[in-house]
């Protein structure tokens, strides 16, 4: 569809509409890519748009400027229909320097829209970034994209010129001169964003002015410069009528864990330490002091798994978070949670691993950890997030299980989920229901003992905390007794125990949802997914559905104990297939707990799937291919 | 803690469990388990409200033994447990048991953090200068030289002076007794648990299995007189059989040992301050070793500063009252919000 505009001073220009729109900011860590990438989201979320975000930043706070390590790239899908997806290939790619553009052009597709900052192509920027000629004198290079080569430092320092800022700090908003060439060339309204410069430099008055003049001369040149020949709407999207906000996988990890201890009349303890990408669950519950939340950063991840347990020995609905590294330092901790029954939520925002691994990109290879990665037999429930919204919910219901069922649950996210960005519908309150528990007050033995480990039907110990008269007991990393909870070396009583601790857990498929299907639930293929992979692998079951193919999707939320129906579900299709983003982990599950021929695509790039190699392996499975 | 109007009188004999006690014959730890007992009951403090957090090793079966709240934990981890304990439930009293390898190797970086954070916990530390529930090897205060079945040639391997690392963490109070020294080690005992903040008692045990007699030294009639200076605050550094010998300070600023009379008075010696805001003294103090000089037995530190549970939870109030109560609706509304109709 296309129009067009009859503008003020004579200039007609072509308004397209469209219905997604993949933009990819990218530039030197320092040159503020993820600022720019998070204020087009909230315009396009305020707005009214379905969005989606991926960024991509280096592990390096600041790697050498220029060089093709230090680049910061974010991308952003906003679309007048439901995306699940920040988009596989990029519409419009803005890059701030040489080694920008040499990571990046590669995901351009062809007749996207490239605009490059050339007054950064000078000689030693090239050379750092590997370029022995300029890229943008190569006509033929660039031939198949719409190249808008703009001297934005100059630019920007010419929008600046009369407010007295230090050179370095006015270059420092060609930022917001791309920002505002982007938001021109999308039509966006930038008010969300001029508020925010305002607040965030009131206490620089000098520095906000800058920053809106440079959005402003960027919004400007794309209204003045011919070379614009068409600019493009995104109509809203048709969401679900409700109130909406942004939410990221970290805050919604955080806002999920709080709200399930206020619901109860609980408050929450929170011992972390700062490990990317999961420190801003930290960072976020930090603020929330007023719903009683404690936290602390405390040594080390031992200090923290351990001082989570002993705030759930207090009462307390205790939270630790982290990522592979920091969770593999927490296993013994996490140990004596399981075997004392206290519950607790560990979140795990995995991470390209193994080892330091990539700090900074996404990976889900921590499964078989968290199935096994403990000494002894020792099981624990694994809840997944699926998207950076159902956070939400994936870490009330983590908290739910470990309360009712006094253990230690994983909650799995991902660096993908943590840093990613979607609309969210803000819940009801009514809906939040509260966990049930109680912490029992009475003795519960015939001759008014306690039994700390007298269970329920569910095998759920009781929860008596210290300061309790007459419940006075002792709990720790030995064997217990059944029952009484005392030390026990006794064998059979260790294989009644471990037997039991299995079986409760194991009990808990009794009371989470059954696996649902998305298509049909029998058919020629089913695709088993779990975790941040979500978006990717529904857009393209979705894809193929609509192409007329047998294909169904079960994306798993609850990975220990699977589901009561998953095995029956996995039998009613002639194949299974498993993207996941480690070398097979769910399907080593699958395969070794149900014995069905399950086939993987897998990859370890510290990146998210994209919808085509998806769609691709389910047609190569199908046999279409 | 709580109104004592109520309160049943509680004797030692509450603060038993129903275990059978298991260490060894003769073990130091019966002693402080005793002296233990001992000092609860006079704290005005209901059982119920006592928890004991023990890491691994001999001495950390202890929470076993006591009929309060307790846990056994892992290695070294103690100080951490007890933290999260104690910031959710600041109306308990919460004792870390704790040995030389649990709290100094393993836990070392524990120990220093619950110190420098000045949690409120009472913490002991049974210095044994051996591992003995893993059957002999070395720790982290044996002596140089020391030889075990991990170190057959001699370790060479510098100790630690725990009341030194607690200093130096700045701890607010430390101190040092011995297991059969039943009266002074209730006295510290008992001012520890009046302490609020970390108070670190180091108790010096006898393991008579792996390391017999390693205290001696401090602990035998006759003997302790001549080897041990009782730390009394305000008062000068004197010791010996005859009281007749004394601690000052010479011209480096270091201590040396002189004897009273011939022209030395009390006045000339060095007057203990455990008060002192600057815990250089008391460091010195710390570093005099058994058997270069007397080693000061008592009270090294005692001095006031700000818990981190109080702290905390004062700030949970502070923000509350400035930002209100919590109101959920508040939180998820938080940020740019937009209505689809």
């Amino acid at each position: 569809m296309s129009a067009v505009d009859a503008e003020t001073n004579g200039n007609f220009r072509t308004t397209e509409q469209v219905d997604a729109v993949v933009i990819r900011f990218c530039g030197d860590s320092g040159d503020g890519m993820q600022l720019v990438g998070t204020q087009f989201t909230n315009v396009s979320a305020v707005f009214g748009n379905d969005v989606s975000t991926l960024p991509d930043f280096p592990a390096e706070i600041r790697a050498p400027a220029g060089t093709l390590g230090g680049v910061s790239g974010y991308q952003l899908c906003f679309s007048s229909t439901d995306i699940y997806t920040p988009g596989d290939e990029v519409d419009t790619l803005v890059a701030m320097n040489p080694a920008a553009l040499k990571t990046n052009l590669a995901d351009l597709k062809r007749g996207g829209t490239l605009i490059v900052n050339a007054d950064a192509f000078g000689k030693s920027d090239l050379s750092k970034a590997g370029y022995e000629s300029n890229p943008l004198d190569d006509d033929d290079a660039l031939a198949g994209y719409r190249v808008h080569k703009i001297d934005m430092t100059r630019l920007t320092r010419d929008a600046v010129a009369d407010l007295g800022l230090s050179l370095k700090e006015a270059d420092r908003c060609k930022n917001f001169f791309a920002l505002g060439l982007v938001y021109w060339l999308y039509d966006r309204d930038p008010s969300t964003t001029q508020e925010w410069v305002k607040s965030k430099f009131a206490k620089r008055p000098e520095l906000a002015q800058a920053n809106l003049a440079a959005l402003k001369a960027g919004s400007d040149i794309g209204y003045s410069t011919q070379a614009f020949t068409v600019h493009y709407k995104v109509p809203p999207a048709k969401l679900p009528p409700g109130k909406y906000r942004k939410i990221t996988g970290n805050e919604a990890v955080a806002f999920g864990l709080v709200t399930a201890a206020h619901v109860s009349g609980k408050e929450l303890f929170y011992a972390g330490y700062p490990i990317t990408p999961a420190s801003d669950i930290l960072h976020e519950l930090s603020k929330l002091k007023n719903f009683g939340v404690r936290t602390a950063q405390v040594e080390d991840e031992i200090a923290a798994i351990t001082a989570a347990v002993g705030a759930s020995f207090g009462g307390a609905f205790a939270v630790t978070a982290s990522s592979g590294p920091g969770i593999a330092l927490k296993s013994e901790g996490i140990g004596l949670g399981v075997i004392t029954e206290l519950p607790m939520v560990i979140v795990n925002v995995q991470r390209g691993g193994p080892s330091t691994g990539l700090p900074t990109k996404t990976e889900q290879a921590d499964l078989l950890m968290s199935m096994f990665g403990r000494n002894g037999e020792c099981p624990m429930p694994i809840v997944s997030c699926s998207t950076p919204g159902d956070a939400f919910d994936a870490a009330r219901e983590a908290m739910r299980l470990a309360v009712e069922f006094m253990t230690p649950v994983f909650l799995l996210s991902d660096g993908y989920i943590a840093n990613g960005a979607e609309p969210w519908k803000i819940p009801n309150l009514s809906d939040l229901k509260p966990i049930d528990f109680k912490h029992t007050r009475e003795p519960n033995g015939k001759d008014g003992e306690y039994l700390p480990y007298l269970r329920n039907d569910r095998l759920v110990r009781p929860w008596a905390v210290p300061g309790t008269p007459g419940l006075e007991h002792r709990v720790g990393g030995l064997e217990k007794w059944d029952v009484t909870g005392n030390v026990s070396y006794d064998a059979d009583n260790h294989q009644h125990m471990i037997d039991t601790r299995a079986k409760k857990v194991a009990g808990i498929a009794d009371h989470i949802p059954e696996q649902p299907v998305e298509g049909p639930d029998s058919g020629e293929l089913l695709v088993v997914s779990w975790g941040g992979t979500y978006g990717s692998i529904r857009t393209a079951v979705q894809r193929a559905q609509r192409a007329g193919h047998s294909v169904s999707l079960a994306h798993i939320r609850y990975l220990s104990p699977f589901p009561r129906n998953l095995g029956d579900l996995l039998k009613r299709f002639d194949k299974v297939l498993v993207p996941e983003l480690n070398n097979g982990q769910l399907r080593f599950l699958l395969r070794a707990k149900y014995l069905v021929d399950a086939q993987g695509l897998n990859k370890m790039k510290g990146k998210p799937f994209l919808v085509s190699e998806v769609y691709d392996a389910i047609l190569q499975h199908l046999g279409k291919a | 803690m709580s109104t004592s109007i109520d309160l049943p009188v509680l004797t030692p004999k509450d603060f038993a469990s129903d275990q059978e006690v298991r260490w060894c014959p003769r073990c130091g730890d019966y002693s402080i388990l005793a002296q233990v007992k001992k000092v609860l009951p006079t704290l005005g403090i209901p059982k119920e409200n006592f928890v004991f957090v023990s890491g691994i090793g001999c001495s950390s079966r202890f929470p076993y033994y006591m009929n309060t709240y307790g846990m056994h934990s892992i290695h070294g981890r103690a100080p951490a447990i007890a933290t999260g304990l104690k910031v959710v439930r600041p109306d308990l009293q919460v004792w870390v048991i704790t040995g030389d390898g649990d709290a100094l190797s393993i836990g070392g970086n524990h120990f220093m953090h619950m110190i420098r954070r000045n949690v409120n916990l009472k913490v002991i530390l049974f210095n044994n200068q051996i591992y003995g529930l893993t059957k002999g090897q070395y720790s982290p205060t044996s002596p140089q030289g020391k030889r075990t079945k991990s170190t057959p040639y001699g370790s060479v391997d510098a100790p630690l002076t725990p009341v030194s690392v607690a200093l130096g963490a700045r701890a607010s109070f430390v101190a040092r007794s011995v297991d059969v020294d039943i009266q002074h080690l209730c006295m510290v005992l008992e001012r520890a648990a009046h302490h609020k903040g970390t108070a670190v008692v180091e108790v010096y045990q006898d393991c008579n299995v792996f390391n017999s007699g390693a205290f001696d030294f401090a602990s035998k009639k006759g003997e302790k007189e001549e080897n041990c200076i009782y730390l009394e605050h305000g008062k000068p550094l004197i010791f010996g059989k005859a009281r007749d010998k004394g601690v000052r300070l010479n011209s480096q600023n270091q201590p040396e040992i002189v004897e009273l009379g011939k022209g030395i008075s009390e006045d000339d010696l060095l007057f203990h301050d455990e008060k002192a805001d600057d815990p250089t003294l008391a460091f010195l103090l710390s570093q005099m070793r058994y058997p270069d000089s007397p080693e000061p037995m008592g009270v090294f530190r005692a001095i006031d500063r700000p818990t981190y549970d109080d702290e905390l939870n004062d700030q949970v109030r502070d923000v509350t009252e400035k930002l209100g109560p919590a109101s959920l609706e508040a939180m998820l509304n938080s940020g740019d919000t937009w209505t689809v109709a």
